[in-house]
């Protein structure tokens, strides 16, 4: 199901429609492979815009963002750094619209990490959501904000 | 779990065959596997196989080196579903370790460097979890995962990225098939964000109705919030669904039912030539006689036990001449026919 809310010149305007007719009319479900996600974002990719986007690499492991849409698989961890901001849109899309990690984290860097930079990107993110006009998910990047203000550190294990 | 008594049993083991836990992770500093040369994969294999694990796991794991393992060897392990057919085909250095009497297993060089899976049977997702997370914790005391700030531990797969972890279950669900109810549920999961595949995983037919169903999200819910809502929710919700279903059918077509289960159990104490698919049907129809209470002198653990001996690769360690398929076919039907008791040597008319 695909429920959308679209805010025109001061009008409210809701979208309700089930997973065939969303699908007909081009919606990403959830639920979609990442593979078909990729392609769909292939087909997209005329411009010289997306060209250059294709022909970026990787600069660990030289990876191409044409090789990546091919395969659905990232070559290393730099990766996910040298492809933003087309990762940011294919991990949400592939992960029911998550916008980043809240589960455990490496006792290595528990304490060290550096959330500040992960907010700032948070709020450059919903600055261009709002600018084209996709409120919905800038209340996902919002919600995602506000829970990191809540999350505490958690409290370390004492050692012994 | 479950409020529903009538057909409740042992964890729920009359619709729950299995759970497995899955937990991807990659070594930070090495590409992931399919981008890694040769060498950084030897490197990975050393780092991991050698890792100490401490007081949790106090003997390690015993190794298998995949890439010495026979095609028969490595047929097995798919067979029990330790390993994906992907990893038993693949070519690369890479290893599998087990532990805790093959409840876990470790696939190191399979799409990322490690997947740790443990599996239980019945609706035992609590312990599995704990032993595959005990597992992921104690190699981190030794090594460092790839991780990022915004997304978690990273997986060569965006669509494992996050916590990295996958819970499934084996579902038997006889009932949702023959009513035809079963595309209905399937349509729901994808709603629910799940995914429903068949016997063997990813790409494979759900033989003889069982099915893998597992989450498909991965991102922005704490592991613990995964497990909750597979636990608590999504299979109750699954089991319910299959008994309602079961109940229905014997209720409106309790003949139907009694003649599908009892020509299964015909057919295999008479049956003198077995195929592998045929014999896991047949045995899947009797494990349903069992839950349902048509059958009572048979135990779904002995069913259980003879759909993994009746597998090809399980077949041929009993006896090694079933390697070869026709008189795999013979000596399958022998094999059922003496566990369920209707087998006597030199009495070829039983």
């Amino acid at each position: 199901m695909v429920h959308e809310v679209v805010i025109q010149n001061g009008n409210k305007m809701e979208l309700h429609l089930c997973a065939e007719h969303a699908a007909a009319k081009g919606y990403i479900l959830p639920t979609v492979p990442v593979t078909q996600i990729l392609k769909q974002f292939a087909a997209t990719g005329k411009s010289l815009k997306a060209q250059k986007a294709a022909a970026r690499c990787c600069e660990a492991c030289g990876l191409t963002f044409a090789e990546f849409r091919q395969t659905g698989r990232f070559g290393c961890a730099t990766c996910y750094d040298s492809f933003m901001p087309s990762v940011a849109a294919i991990i949400e899309r592939a992960q029911s619209g998550a916008v980043s990690h809240r589960g455990r984290t490496p006792k290595r860097i528990e304490g060290q990490a550096d959330r500040a930079a992960v907010r700032r990107q948070l709020i450059k993110e919903i600055e261009s959501a709002v600018a084209a006009e996709q409120y919905e998910r800038a209340a996902s990047l919002q919600g995602r904000l506000h829970q990191m203000g809540a999350e505490k550190k958690p409290p370390t294990e004492p050692t012994t | 779990m479950s409020d529903q008594t009538d057909f409740n049993s042992n964890n729920d083991n009359d619709v729950v065959v299995s759970v497995r836990i899955r937990v991807a992770r990659n070594l930070a500093g090495f590409p992931f596997t399919g981008r890694a040369s040769d060498s950084q994969r030897q490197e990975v294999l050393q780092m991991v196989t050698h890792a100490p694990l401490g007081g949790a796991f106090p003997d390690g794991l015993a190794w298998v080196n995949m890439t010495q393992a026979s095609a028969q060897e490595r047929q097995l392990l798919v067979e029990r579903h330790l390993v994906s057919k992907h990893f038993a085909q693949s070519t690369l250095p890479r290893a599998l370790g087990l532990g805790h009497s093959e409840q876990l297993g470790v696939m190191v060089n399979e799409e990322d460097h490690l997947r740790i899976q443990s599996i239980f049977p019945g609706f035992r997702l609590n312990e599995a979890f704990d032993l595959a997370r005990s597992f992921d914790q104690a190699l981190e005391e030794t090594v460092d995962f790839a991780f990022h700030q915004r997304w978690g531990y990273l997986t060569a797969c965006p669509t494992n990225v996050g916590c990295g972890i996958r819970l499934g279950a084996m579902l038997h669900l006889p009932a949702l098939r023959y009513s035809g109810e079963i595309e209905r549920v399937k349509r729901a999961a994808k709603d629910l964000h799940l995914a429903v595949r068949g016997y063997y995983g990813e790409g494979t037919d759900a033989i003889g109705n069982f099915y893998q169903v597992s989450n498909q999200v991965t991102l922005g819910a704490s592991e613990e919030e995964l497990l909750q809502h597979f636990r608590d929710e999504v299979i109750p919700k699954l089991i319910d669904y299959e008994r309602t279903a079961r109940q229905m059918l014997l209720e409106k077509n309790r003949p139907l039912i009694e003649d599908k289960v009892y020509r299964a159990r015909a057919t295999l104490k008479v049956a003198r030539l077995l195929g592998a698919e045929e014999a896991t049907k047949l045995l899947s129809t009797l494990r349903f006689g069992i839950s349902s209470g048509l059958l009572h002198n048979l135990s779904i653990e002995c069913v259980e036990q003879l759909l993994l001996q009746v597998q090809p690769a399980h077949l041929a360690q009993i006896d090694p001449f079933a390697a070869e398929e026709e008189k795999g076919r013979l000596s399958r039907a022998i094999l059922v026919r003496r566990a369920l008791g209707d087998y006597a040597e030199g009495n070829p008319e039983i």
